[in-house]
């Protein structure tokens, strides 16, 4: 008889299972150390890293995960994110700020055991800048050094021509284009300087062919804090100490599991269920309770980053000026952070971030609902009529939804004005991003380095990221001139000027400035609030 | 013997009708359901608003001035199921109504005339069953744009596949039955047993899967509006009221519950009405 | 039945090479691709990317070139994870969709099929209202909302299972109690509905007035016939089961190959995209064939055609 069989016998094989794994394991696989507990630090990681290759590599999931495998000439101190010396241990700038020379510490290793030498970095830097290799990020190289776009468009195919230079066993020189005042902050905040093992690469394919296997485990080999254990893709990736960093008596964790924890709400779960030390954010409406009953484990920095509309400025109505300022007036910015958002942000009224790398915006949007009326009226659309419906598009994703239903009824309480709103899926909606097939957008744009030209830079005539189809040749001339100011001070109030512009031509809508709310075990110490949520691994520790 | 009275052949119907209305449970079913299109169609005139926002309020839990308690956004709850009710029904209702034409009768002809005919029509399914479907929502978007006729095509075009297979199986297993046999030894034409004697003795499973679709369907338009086709905001639909309210049932548990009550109140109704239909029109269960 | 077996394998040629053309050519059309990124990469970066990956070629061209990787079983490497290939992606991930699906099915079958008998032999008593009931959670309550209520009851309240995490054995029971319940729910309907279209035929009523126990009515004449749209049903739910519920694997973080069906249409990863649709037609075709075959032992009226 078959049927019966069939669940009986599935009851006893469950009984079985449960009784085998009755004991829940924990997923941490660290061997108990001698005597001392081992310190593990388990991080919630968003999303599986596409590759720990820091040239050819993208995004923030992989930045954390490289942070701890690789270190660069510089690095990020813990606390403010000045440049401090990594594997440079000093370095001069010439006084035209053109010439940066670096100089190593003596017996660098690489993980296993081999020495790390100039030619590691001369040809590290040489790959970055192959066509061949298509890194993403190149162009934080040959935007600003000496012939590395020749060299990367193929005028010239002599590396030696590029600023790049070994004037000794251990020191590098390198030539600039411009007098660069953030190039420091860029080699110790962001992965696009640092080098790889360039005899492990040879071994499994060319210098700039990209998607080797020499970044799978056996094969891997860094030289930051930490090294590559296991790596068990979806499920957790675990770096342990590495004994060859030049520094490894300072680290004191032993080891680190990242998870990839794509599901915010999942993410949560794990934490309370003391699976996780560090959550990377945390549903929006947790946080209340947090904040209520665990404010301890509730953490809300600063983020280097803004949320806005992106307004096609092509595209009537919202060509007209009037008509942009009349909408980003019509926004109720403290109440969309205090009751819809809810993480502390700071209301946007200008585009650069205030206190980046010491710049604050001087300019700001003001006006009150009335001046908004009044404009619309003036702009030819007295109380909302004769305006078609504003679309509105965004990517579906539960917290733009929110703000944008927010929005669109403030727009129609306060002025009249209608709009539908659309979602698209996130590659569907890049694509209306990108081909300009859109009125009004979401978007949001985030630092990868502390510096204000980050966030002034995309508004230049038919910068990739513009796709506001705004052109203003003042605006251009001033951001060129802004490269070539003889100091920060100059710089900063050429910024002032591009700000200003910025705040009357509205091609953009500011919202809100980020900020990263999460979840943190209080047991973690050596570690500290910063814009960049860069919290360099050798510094953090675990205490009770 | 009199002559009107006797030997007036009951059609099928007639006779499910009257069994129909004997099945209290079913008729219990049946009146909730239209209690709630009623109550989804003219509710909202006299509900408060459901698109209107109080910021400041947020979300609250049932209280005098809104019954079921407020959103994250401040608004009427009851508004707002009732105005999804409206959507989550008419997609469900049609959507799997074109499910049941189109695999009801592509799953009776394969599965009455077999051989290569079946053997071609079952490939096909097994074809649209492999492709992916975000994919070919995202390619029905760009090519018809966004509107609501893409959603019930959409929908009924991957769950009439299934139904396809439960009505082939259940016409191969009644075809070569003694009634079918009779019928085609009358000479009556192809279409006509199948229309009329085949497929309502098929009806049993295929009544019971529609009443089990009808709220995958509800369900899967909160999967396509995650994709951008379906109700746009501030309307909403049950499956999404449903989806929203499970991300926050921990903090605001009215916002689950409430949607869940009357998709759960929607479903077991069904199912009752559909249990009651199919043992109406169950021919052979009446004669004991 | 070797021969219709034979048959059946036949066909397969021409359907699988039909869907890999046709997804091939849907992912080529629709707007995004596997580098469209918020960061704009500058359209000298993008050509090279494109080059690397051969996207810069005809369309043709390149279609032809994956038939031909296809015929040497080389699904090619994967766009999103580029030192990963597809093959490798599938053989590490759908032994645990498989896994979890399989305890899916034991748990739908073991609660689904007793409760459908049981429900349509006491037909209209108080016992088929409260089986088809029980039954029914599986569909009232979907599965992304007795996924975390599970997690937050029996995880996090009581603390008996992980919250997330496919590691040990215990692991596996609320992802498959979870999923369990809804095809619980169709088994059990369906069983019902199936179960009542036989109990009243002839046969039964024949085996009856020969004395047969009313057990040996239901297991050894009645089943067979009544399982005939479960048995329908179950060809193409077992194929999803096993190739794994997005839902589920995203709620407990399992690294099934269920996730990759949705997140590689999501992240226009082209190759794992054809590899996910490849392996679940063939799950689909496999599975069609065994119900088939199944349908027509377990009612001797039908042939094979």
């Amino acid at each position: 008889m078959m049927i019966p069989r069939l669940p009986r016998l599935a009851a006893l094989l469950g009984a079985l299972a449960l009784l085998a794994g009755c004991a829940k394991t924990d997923p941490a696989s660290a061997e108990a150390a001698h005597g001392r507990r081992p310190q593990v630090l388990r991080y919630g990681n968003t999303n599986e890293p596409q590759d720990i290759d820091p040239q050819v590599v993208q995004g923030t999931p992989e930045d954390h995960v490289i942070k701890a495998l690789f270190e660069g000439l510089l690095t990020a101190d813990p606390k403010d994110l000045h440049p401090i010396p990594g594997l440079a241990r000093s370095w001069e700038v010439s006084r035209d700020g053109l010439t940066y020379t670096f100089h190593l510490r003596e017996n660098l290793r690489w993980s296993d055991g081999s020495p790390i030498t100039t030619d590691d970095f001369l040809l590290s830097w040489k790959r970055m800048i192959s066509p061949r290799l298509a890194s993403e990020y190149a162009y934080l190289i040959y935007n600003f050094v000496a012939g590395a776009k020749d060299y990367y468009d193929g005028r010239i195919t002599d590396f030696s021509k590029v600023g790049f230079k070994a004037t000794g066993p251990l020191t590098l020189q390198v030539t600039l284009i411009n007098r660069t005042p953030y190039l420091l902050s860029i080699i110790a905040n962001h992965y696009a300087w640092n080098i790889v093992p360039i005899k492990v690469l040879l071994r499994y394919g060319a210098l700039d062919e990209r998607s080797t296997p020499w970044t799978r485990l056996g094969n891997f080999v860094g030289n930051g804090p930490f090294m590559l254990k296991e790596w068990i893709p979806q499920e957790r990736i675990v770096v342990v100490r590495n004994p060859q960093y030049w520094d490894a008596a300072s680290v004191k964790l032993d080891e680190i599991d990242f998870f990839p924890t794509e599901d915010l709400a999942a993410e949560e779960r794990m934490f309370r269920a003391g699976q996780l030390d560090r959550t990377q954010e945390i549903p929006i409406s947790k946080i209340d309770a947090y904040k209520h009953e665990h404010p301890e484990l509730l953490h809300i920095d600063p983020y280097l980053g803004i949320y806005f509309y992106r307004c096609n400025v092509t595209r009537p109505p919202l060509n007209d000026k009037r008509v942009r300022r009349a909408l980003a007036l019509g926004i109720d910015r403290e109440s969309l952070i205090r009751n819809v958002t809810r993480g502390d942000e700071r209301p946007a009224y200008a585009v650069s971030y205030p206190g980046d790398a010491g710049y604050t915006p001087r300019a700001r949007l003001t006006g009150t609902l009335d001046d908004a009326r009044r404009l619309l009226e003036e702009a030819g659309y007295p109380g909302g009529a004769g305006l078609a419906p504003i679309q509105l598009l965004y990517n579906t994703q539960a917290n733009n939804k929110q703000i944008a239903e927010a929005i669109q009824e403030m727009w129609r309480k306060n002025l009249g004005v209608a709009s539908e709103l659309i979602n698209q899926e996130w590659k569907v909606y890049l694509d209306s991003q990108h081909t300009h097939s859109f009125q009004m957008e979401r978007a949001a744009w985030v630092a990868d380095y502390p510096d204000p030209h980050v966030f002034l830079e995309i508004w230049e005539t038919g910068n990739g990221n513009n796709d506001t189809l705004w052109s203003n040749a003042e605006y251009d001339r001033l951001l060129h001139s802004a490269l070539s100011a003889k100091d920060d001070a100059t710089r900063y109030e050429i910024y002032q000027r591009l700000d200003a512009i910025l705040v009357d031509e509205l091609p953009v809508i500011p919202i809100f400035y980020y900020t990263r709310p999460y979840l943190m075990s209080p047991k973690i110490r050596g570690y500290w609030p910063n814009p960049l949520d860069n919290h360099p691994f050798k510094d953090i520790y675990l205490e009770d | 013997m009199k002559t009107d009275e006797t030997e007036r052949g009951h059609s099928l119907w007639s006779d499910a009708w009257h069994r129909l209305r004997s099945n209290r449970l079913a008729i219990l079913g049946g009146v909730l359901l239209i209690l709630l299109a009623v109550a989804c169609a003219g509710g909202p005139l006299f509900s408060q608003s459901y698109e209107e926002q109080n910021l400041d309020l947020g979300a609250v839990p049932p209280c005098a001035q809104h019954w079921l308690g407020t959103d994250t956004l401040g608004r009427d709850l009851l508004a707002r199921i009732l105005y999804g009710g409206r959507i989550s029904i008419m997609v469900g209702l049609v959507a799997t109504f074109v499910a049941l034409a189109i695999g009801v009768t592509y799953g009776a002809v394969a599965g009455f005339i077999g051989g290569k005919v079946d053997a071609v029509m079952m490939r096909i399914v097994d074809i649209l069953y492999a492709l992916p479907f975000a994919i070919f929502v995202i390619l029905l978007m760009v090519f018809f744009g966004r509107n609501i006729f893409l959603l019930f095509f959409a929908i009924g075009a991957v769950e009439w596949l299934t139904m396809a297979r439960i009505v082939r199986g259940q016409v191969m297993s009644i075809k070569r039955m003694e009634f079918i046999e009779a019928a085609r030894a009358l000479g009556l034409g192809r279409r006509r047993i199948i229309f009329k004697h085949l497929i309502p003795n098929a009806l049993g499973p295929v009544i019971v899967y529609t009443t089990l679709t009808i709220p995958a369907v509800m369900l899967l338009e909160a999967f396509l509006s995650f994709l951008g086709l379906g109700v746009q905001a501030p309307m909403s639909s049950w499956g999404v009221l449903i989806k929203d309210g499970s991300e926050k049932m921990e903090e605001y548990w009215w916002l689950l519950v409430f949607p869940g009550a009357l998709f759960s109140t929607t479903l077991f109704s069904l199912n009752f009405l559909g249990d009651g239909l199919r043992d109406a029109l169950d021919v052979r269960a009446s004669k004991d | 039945m070797i021969r219709f077996i034979a048959m059946r394998l036949l066909q397969t040629i021409p359907v699988v090479w039909v869907i890999i053309t046709a997804t091939f050519f849907m992912i080529r059309f629709v707007p995004g691709g596997p580098f469209t990124a918020e960061r704009a990469v500058t359209p000298e970066i993008m050509r090279n990317l494109e080059a690397h990956y051969g996207l810069n070629r005809p369309l043709y061209r390149q279609y032809l070139d994956y038939c031909g990787s296809i015929l040497r079983g080389d699904l090619g490497p994967s766009f999103k994870y580029p030192t990963r290939t597809v093959n490798e992606i599938i053989a590490e991930k759908l032994p645990v969709s498989a896994e979890l699906g399989a305890l899916s099915l034991c748990v739908a079958l073991g609660l689904g099929l007793p409760l459908g008998v049981l429900a349509a032999v006491k037909r209209n008593t108080w016992i088929d209202y409260v089986c088809s009931s029980f039954a029914m959670v599986g569909i009232c309550i979907p599965t992304f909302v007795m996924g975390p209520l599970l997690i937050l009851l029996f995880a996090i309240r009581l603390g008996w299972f992980n919250a997330s995490g496919w590691y040990g054995p215990i692991d596996r029971v609320l992802p498959s109690v979870t999923l369990g319940m809804v095809y619980a729910a169709y088994v059990a309907r369906l069983t019902r509905g199936g179960m009542l279209e036989v109990l009243s035929q002839d046969y039964i009523r024949t085996a009856r007035a020969k004395g047969a126990s009313e057990a040996r009515i239901i297991l050894k004449h009645a089943l067979r016939g009544g399982l005939t749209p479960v048995v329908s049903f179950l060809g193409p739910a077992i194929a999803g089961v096993v190739t794994g519920s997005f839902v589920i694997e995203t709620i407990f973080q399992i690294p099934g190959i269920g996730r990759e069906f949705v997140n590689s249409a999501f992240n226009r990863d082209y190759t794992l995209v054809l590899g996910t649709v490849v392996l679940y037609a063939g799950f689909i075709i496999g599975m069609n064939l065994v119900v088939d075959v199944v349908q027509v032992w377990m009612n001797p009226k039908l042939k094979f055609e």
